[in-house]
């Protein structure tokens, strides 16, 4: 059991009427990793999680989460994960300390001595009633609810869409305090720095379907290289070139993005054209999901 | 004012059934009684001698208020339609305001209106042209309906105001109500408890014929335009007038306050929950208990009343020799005393009924607001869940008829020297009205399991009920038609051995509902608006 992952899906569908929203969804987050969950908006992130909470019931695919299944063994399951929407709501009424306690008693338990340490790191006025809250205050109050339950397992949406870059800080530590202690996180996040800083594994998707998982140094070696040269003469061959990306010409000076497996071919090139001065620069992360986020042409 | 008339029109895109539907009943209503009663009571003697019934029946006066010429066909539709339609009209209208007024801001999409181009006051001037119009039309429907029909034009007319103008005063209600709080819930509850009191005050003055008390209910005041018997007009202008201060007063009000917030400044809480605060029941009650607090001194009030007039009433009744006679015939005093006791428990149950629903669409209102999604991620149970809030609803019902019962009883009971007889009397014949009340909760937990989207197909149902409950023996509907409310299965009067069969039979058809509401929501995905 220690060894089996705490999310595997393969082949996850989902339609709501027309709209496609999971087409063939594929993710393993392992046992003790933070996995970074990555997408343009409208890729289906909030909507695998929701499905992992047994919020919504999958059309297809196979689902298992910590060993059991979402539908059917959700109340055992819940016990032993905590969730932090993308949008959270309170009860007006109810003040942001008795929404912590509440929402810890329902999973379980909460551990008191680690919700006051959390209340005070994210300086959170526990009681102030929910109607009176920021967002990011609002967020703070339903992390502060997770990270304070003794669970395996937290299932975070964005859970730093409203903080300030202060409590980003705050929240990347405890995150990192978090695995350390042996949790399990699925972190969905628009956020790259966050996303390098606190991930493990990443898993990229789009329209529904997994593009890309693995490690961010394995995602980097399949990336495109921007190459820039000076050359004793441009080689006509080189638009043809298999793998070549955005180039432009000027005079003698070429620059280019090149596709990982392409690089030698093109520095061969290059060398036989003659080559004045050559900078390399491997694609930044930046580049790397935005070329994963557009739609393939 | 800008961006008013885009808001406008986004506002009857947004209720492009649920207001014709409205408008459509309340005018068919009022036609379909008017047509009714010309059949029914073909002969002005007829006529005569029902309006003396009436006279002589404190209980139906209560119910819809005096009968001003019960000469003509279109006296006795007066007599018989204007509460009604009036009451809906006001209902109509508060659910509209609310609608677009105060649920707006809580969602956040006024501030989004808010930030285009749209003036400060667009959003309320909207909402208040909606219902205003919508109300125009149910006058001028209903005056070409009854006119129509060959009645005279000008009374025609009267009524149609008279129910329109009512609308006009509760649209202007319900935007006070709405800048005084913070939440939709809240605002149509304090719009919504305004048109209970109207009712009880002009029940209370009409049965008791005291006009000064029907006088201070604008419900009241439709009957007393007095259509097709000698129309008092300026009633109509009285109307427009309160309507208009209404507004004015709602805009001050709104100058005072910034978007999104109430007047009255929330209040701190505790910096951690009770140890009670630890299962769904405990949260459910801590939503509901405020609601059924106010629900249950509503009741406590109207039982009160009511169970202090009845005994009255014999004597009013009784100093008419020619009522007197009639009042023998009909089963002396007592009859008559319990016969309005049975019209208020019918009428505090249909009201309970509305607790019910809303008790039950709670979850509803949870699902929607993502909040259910929080407590669902948790160990608990969709059963358990729901559960939670089906047990408010049950029980609060049960509690709510419970303290009209009991408060009428004790009422009555002090004034006639047998209080504690009376008021267990009157607590086992409230009871006896629940199951009734439950089966509504059974609907709405039916609805809210099979389509979460048409929840208020409920307030529709209880519509339904309470129109066959006042129109079903004046229209002659058949039994096969009464007997689809649940109302007609729970006992009518007071003091016949009770006969448990329906109330049986109530009780499973609730389980029933409930047990298949419950199975549904436990199959189906959780939806956002
Ligand atoms: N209840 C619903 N009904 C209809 N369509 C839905 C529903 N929920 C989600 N969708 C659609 O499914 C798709 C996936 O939505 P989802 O919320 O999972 O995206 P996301 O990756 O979380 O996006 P974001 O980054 O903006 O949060 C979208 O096209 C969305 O419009
Ligand atoms: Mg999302």
């Amino acid at each position: 059991m220690a060894n089996s992952p705490a999310v595997l899906i393969t082949g996850l569908t989902k339609h709501f009427g027309k709209v496609h929203a999971l087409d063939g969804l594929d993710l393993t987050v392992r046992t003790g990793e933070v996995h970074g969950f990555l997408g343009p908006n409208g890729a289906g992130k909030t909507t695998t999680l929701r499905i992992l909470l047994g919020l919504l019931r999958a059309d297809a695919g196979h689902t298992e989460l910590l060993g059991g299944h979402p539908w059917r063994d959700a109340v055992e399951l819940h016990r032993r994960l905590a969730y932090v929407p993308g949008d959270v709501v309170l009860w007006p009424t109810l003040s942001g300390g008795e929404a912590i306690d509440l929402l810890g008693r329902l999973r379980g338990g909460l551990d008191r001595q680690r919700k006051a340490a959390l209340l005070d790191r994210f300086g959170l006025d526990p009681a102030k009633k929910g109607r009176a809250y920021s967002k990011g205050n609002r967020q703070k109050v339903a992390l502060i609810a997770a990270l304070a339950s003794e669970v395996d397992l937290l299932l975070l949406d964005e859970p730093t869409s409203g903080l300030d870059p202060l409590m980003e800080a705050t929240f990347r530590e405890v995150i990192a305090e978090e695995r350390t202690r042996g949790r399990t996180v699925l972190l969905s996040s628009h956020s790259l720095a966050e996303v390098e800083a606190l991930c493990d594994q990443v898993t990229i998707i789009r329209d529904g379907r997994t593009v890309e998982t693995g490690t961010l140094a394995g995602l980097r070696h399949l990336t495109r290289t921007t190459i820039s040269a000076d050359l004793d003469h441009v080689p006509h061959l080189l638009n043809e070139l298999a793998g070549v990306h955005a180039l432009t010409v000027s005079g003698s000076h070429v620059s280019f993005q090149i596709d990982g497996e392409h690089l030698q071919t093109a520095l061969r090139l290059l060398t036989d054209a003659g080559v004045r001065q050559l900078t390399c620069r491997p694609a930044t992360l930046e580049e790397l999901f935005l070329r994963h986020y557009q739609a393939v042409a | 004012m800008n961006g008013t008339l885009t808001l406008v029109r986004l506002a009857l895109r947004r209720d492009r059934v649920l207001l014709p539907v409205w408008i459509v009943v309340i005018a068919g209503l009022v036609t379909v009684s008017a047509s009714a009663i010309a059949e029914l009571y073909p002969h002005a003697g007829q006529r005569i001698a029902l309006g003396v019934t009436i006279g002589a029946t404190p209980a139906l006066q209560a119910l819809t208020g005096p009968v001003f010429d019960a000469a003509s066909v279109g006296g006795l539709t007066a007599w018989r339609a204007t509460t009604m339609a009036s009451a809906l009209a006001a209902l109509m209208s508060i659910l509209v305001v609310t609608r677009h007024t105060r649920a707006e801001e809580e969602t956040g999409r006024a501030e989004l209106l808010g930030s285009c181009v749209v003036g400060r006051q667009a959003v309320p001037a909207a909402a208040v042209a909606v219902a205003v119009t919508a109300n125009a039309v149910i006058t001028l429907l209903i005056t070409v309906g009854l006119a129509g029909q060959g009645l005279p034009a000008a009374g025609a007319l009267a009524f149609g105001a008279a129910v329109g103008g009512t609308g006009w005063v509760f649209t202007g209600v319900a935007l006070a109500a709405a800048q005084l709080t913070t939440h939709a819930r809240t605002a149509s509850a304090l719009a919504c408890a305004t048109l209970g009191l109207a009712f009880l005050l002009r029940a209370l003055g009409d049965a008791a014929k005291a006009e000064a008390l029907a006088w201070s209910s604008p419900l009241g005041w439709a009957q007393r335009v007095r259509a097709f018997a000698g129309e008092r007009w300026w009633v109509i202008a009285l109307f427009a007038v309160t309507a208009l201060a209404l507004v004015a007063a709602a805009a001050l009000l709104a100058r005072r306050r910034d978007l999104g917030a109430g007047l009255l400044p929330p209040r701190p809480g505790r910096p951690d929950a009770r140890a009670s605060l630890a299962g769904p029941v405990a949260l459910a009650w801590r939503l509901q208990r405020g609601g059924l607090l106010g629900w249950a001194v509503g009741f406590a009030i109207a039982g009160t009343l009511f169970g202090a007039l009845a005994h009255s009433l014999g004597d009013l009744v009784a100093d008419n020799p020619h009522m007197a006679a009639l009042l023998a015939r009909m089963g002396g005093t007592d009859a008559l005393t319990d016969a309005f006791l049975t019209a208020e428990l019918s009428v505090l149950a249909l009201v309970a009924g509305g607790y019910a629903v809303q008790a039950t669409l709670r979850l509803r209102g949870e699902e929607s607001a993502l909040r259910a999604e929080s407590v669902l991620a948790t160990a608990v149970t969709r059963r358990r869940w729901s559960l939670s809030h089906l047990a408010l609803a049950l029980g609060g019902s049960a509690l709510i008829m419970s303290v009209g019962g009991l408060s009428a009883g004790l009422a009555h009971g002090l004034r006639i020297g047998r209080p504690a007889g009376q008021a267990a009397r009157m607590l086992g014949a409230a009871l006896l009205q629940v199951p009734a009340t439950w089966t509504l909760a059974g609907i709405a937990m039916l609805l809210f399991g099979l389509l979460p989207r048409l929840t208020a197909l409920a307030w529709a149902a209880l519509v339904a009920f309470a129109l066959l409950a006042q129109l079903g023996e004046l229209l002659q509907l058949d039994d096969a038609v009464m007997n689809l409310s649940p109302f007609s299965h729970v006992p009518q009067t007071l003091g016949r051995p009770v006969d448990a069969g329906p109330l049986l039979g109530l009780l499973l058809v609730t389980a029933a509902l409930l047990a298949a509401g419950i199975v549904a929501f436990q199959r189906r995905d959780l939806q956002q608006e």
